[in-house]
């Protein structure tokens, strides 16, 4: 899999490609307008990371000359303006998804394996992991195969853990994605371990090979056992 | 008192001083000429009778008054000596009026044939009484006339004069800082006036000009410590990530991220706020909130859960507001999360949705609250680590972008309503 950063902040760039080396991604960056052009037009990306306010041009402008090439790679745009209308203007020119800054580290690779899952098996390939498999057209999880009852919420957690499997979780990624913006100033993220917990019980009656372990203070990260 | 008035009041007390002080004056000018030219007539008849009783001395003996205005009667030599001259007002009785009307009177001394005769001669004058009255009311209306006048020139011609101050005064009334409206100043040939338009117009700009760069200020600091912030929370997660650490070192690390997150989230809040006071959220629609606040209920529903708080909702009819759908689902989202954040276990939520009207009434442990305080930035009522102070002000702000009107009253629980008008 290869993946393109388009990032004019370096320490955000080495975030990034750290990370995402991390996943075993093949991984190249662009830090201006002009070296990212040409980079779209030599080579062929699955995933592209674009940063739309880049020194000497818009990012836009990047997505339109994609568009125009009719190239298959998924775009993420991203974002320190967080306005709407370039939210929009990026879906409208073809981006798959809009990623605010700041963001958690988590919260990129589950939109950078969503995007991967989309654009190269069409959303149809279930994903394999341990004895567990998920379909996440159909949002459902079989352990063994025999299917496993989640609840909604229950249910994003574990996409989430496992788009992340064997990396931090932090309990703020975990709370913003699952229950939305508006759970940033909840006075305390405790009533997610009440999830967590009833989300452990089910995996362990089903006998999956997962584990979901707390890290002291700052969050949670899946294991394979 | 208005201006106008104002002048009018000082016209109306001058004026009566010098109208009251001119007609005293001119009652006794005129009293005196009266009398002068009275007096002047009665010689003369003195000096007609004096020829008139020398050649017939038979006038000599007219006693009484009768159809004449004169009488004669003859005096004792020692006592005419003596006399002079005296003109005198006495009364006297008119058979037209049937009363006694005040006369002239010259009473004199003259000799004839040796002998010395006492001459009266009247003249009826003016009744002062009626000459009093007669002048009071013509300063009267003279006085109520100049009144009026006064009132109409100053209500035409001052009224367009003073046209440039009040269009001034109008449009600062509704002059609004956040606004921005122009105001606009009227030419004018009268200088005071084109100086105040011209220290307004500069008080203004300048008013502006700081207003907004203040605002641009915050806007631009949220917006460049947005970076290092992000920069800084993923270096942390990536440095977590690794594994090689104790956990009295994960411990520090973690309460670090929770200090930054905390930042980030207090960044976000002061960005939006400047977005919103920045009208940077346009589009509008009708926004159905029944079924807004249906859907934000659900996502709170495991917080309430966990808080011990049993949230409900109220329709008493739909809620449609035309909005920008963005800022209705903020402010929603921060008046419900506030009513469940300061709650406690046991306690309850309740959202209520007439049209036109959302009320969001919470039990809580502390009494009525300081209105100003709890719209005000940054005024938590006690240290809370994870709220950013900035809840109710952005939803004072959204309700104050769109002339809503957000109102907190203490009804043994605590009750914000939003009206929608």
């Amino acid at each position: 899999m290869k993946i393109l950063v388009i990032e004019d902040e370096p320490d955000m760039l080495d975030n990034i490609v750290r990370s995402l080396e991390a996943e075993k991604y093949v991984v190249e960056t662009a830090a201006t307008f002009d070296a990212a052009l040409e980079k779209i037009h030599l080579y062929q990306y699955d995933c592209i990371l674009l940063d739309i306010s880049l020194p000497d041009g818009n990012g836009l402008a990047i997505l339109q000359e994609l568009k125009e090439m009719d190239a298959a790679q998924g775009v993420i745009i991203v974002s320190a303006r967080n306005s709407v209308d370039d939210k929009v203007a990026g879906l409208n020119l073809g981006a798959d998804d809009y990623l605010p800054k700041p963001f958690h580290i988590a919260e990129l690779h589950a939109r950078v394996k969503s995007v991967l899952r989309r654009r190269k098996f069409e959303g149809s390939r279930l994903i394999e992991l341990g004895n567990l498999k998920v379909d996440p057209e159909e949002r459902t999880v079989y352990v063994n195969d025999t299917l496993l009852t989640l609840n909604r919420k229950e249910y994003d957690i574990l996409l989430y853990f496992i788009s992340n499997k064997n990396r931090l979780v932090s309990k703020t990624a975990l709370g913003e994605h699952v229950w939305g913006d508006q759970i940033d100033e909840a006075d305390s993220f405790d009533f997610i371990y009440s999830q967590i917990k009833n989300l452990r019980k089910k995996l362990k009656a089903q006998e999956a090979h997962l584990e979901i372990q707390a890290i002291y203070g700052i969050g949670y990260k899946l294991l394979l056992t | 008192m208005k201006l106008l008035n104002h002048t009018l009041s000082y016209f109306a007390a001058i004026l009566f001083v010098v109208i009251t002080g001119w007609a005293a004056l001119f009652y006794y000018n005129l009293l005196d000429e009266i009398y002068d030219s009275l007096d002047d007539g009665l010689e003369n008849y003195k000096l007609l009778i004096m020829r008139h009783a020398a050649a017939d001395s038979t006038i000599l003996h007219k006693s009484s008054f009768g159809e004449d205005n004169y009488a004669i009667k003859p005096v004792a030599a020692p006592q005419a000596l003596v006399f002079t001259d005296v003109y005198r007002d006495t009364a006297m009785f008119m058979e037209n009026e049937q009363d006694f009307e005040p006369v002239r009177m010259l009473q004199t001394v003259f000799r004839q044939n040796g002998r010395y005769y006492e001459l009266r001669v009247v003249n009826s004058m003016v009744e002062t009484d009626d000459l009093v009255e007669d002048l009071l009311y013509s300063i009267l209306w003279l006085y109520l006339g100049l009144l009026a006048s006064i009132l109409i020139i100053n209500n035409l011609l001052l009224k367009k004069i003073w046209r440039p101050f009040y269009l001034l005064l109008h449009q600062l009334k509704g002059f609004r800082l956040e606004d921005q409206g122009a105001v606009r100043f009227e030419e004018t040939k009268v200088e005071e006036f084109r100086e105040l338009n011209d220290a307004v117009a500069k008080l203004l700009r300048n008013n502006i000009d700081t207003y907004i760069s203040q605002k641009q200020f915050i806007e631009n600091a949220s917006h460049e410590l947005q970076t290092p912030l992000a920069i800084s929370l993923n270096k942390l997660e990536l440095l977590i990530e690794q594994n090689k650490l104790t956990d009295e070192q994960l411990q520090l690390l973690a309460s670090v991220v929770n200090n930054l997150e905390r930042m980030s989230r207090l960044n976000k809040s002061l960005l939006l706020l400047s977005k919103i006071e920045n009208r940077q959220f346009e589009d509008q629609e009708e926004v159905d909130l029944n079924s807004l606040a249906k859907t934000l209920l659900e996502d709170f529903a495991d917080q309430a859960a966990y808080k011990g708080v049993a949230v409900s909702l109220k329709e008493d009819g739909r809620c449609r507001v035309r909005m920008n759908p963005d800022l209705a689902g903020i402010l929603l989202t921060n008046l419900i999360k506030n009513a469940i954040v300061h709650n406690y276990q046991g306690g309850f939520v309740q959202i209520t949705l007439q049209p036109l009207q959302l009320t969001v009434e919470n039990s809580s442990k502390s009494g009525a609250l300081d209105e100003r305080r709890m719209f005000a930035r940054f005024q938590r009522e006690h240290q809370n680590a994870n709220s950013t102070g900035l809840g109710l002000p952005i939803a004072k702000a959204i309700t104050a972008r769109y002339g809503f009107r957000l109102k907190y009253s203490y009804q043994g629980n605590h009750v914000l309503a939003v009206h929608f008008q």
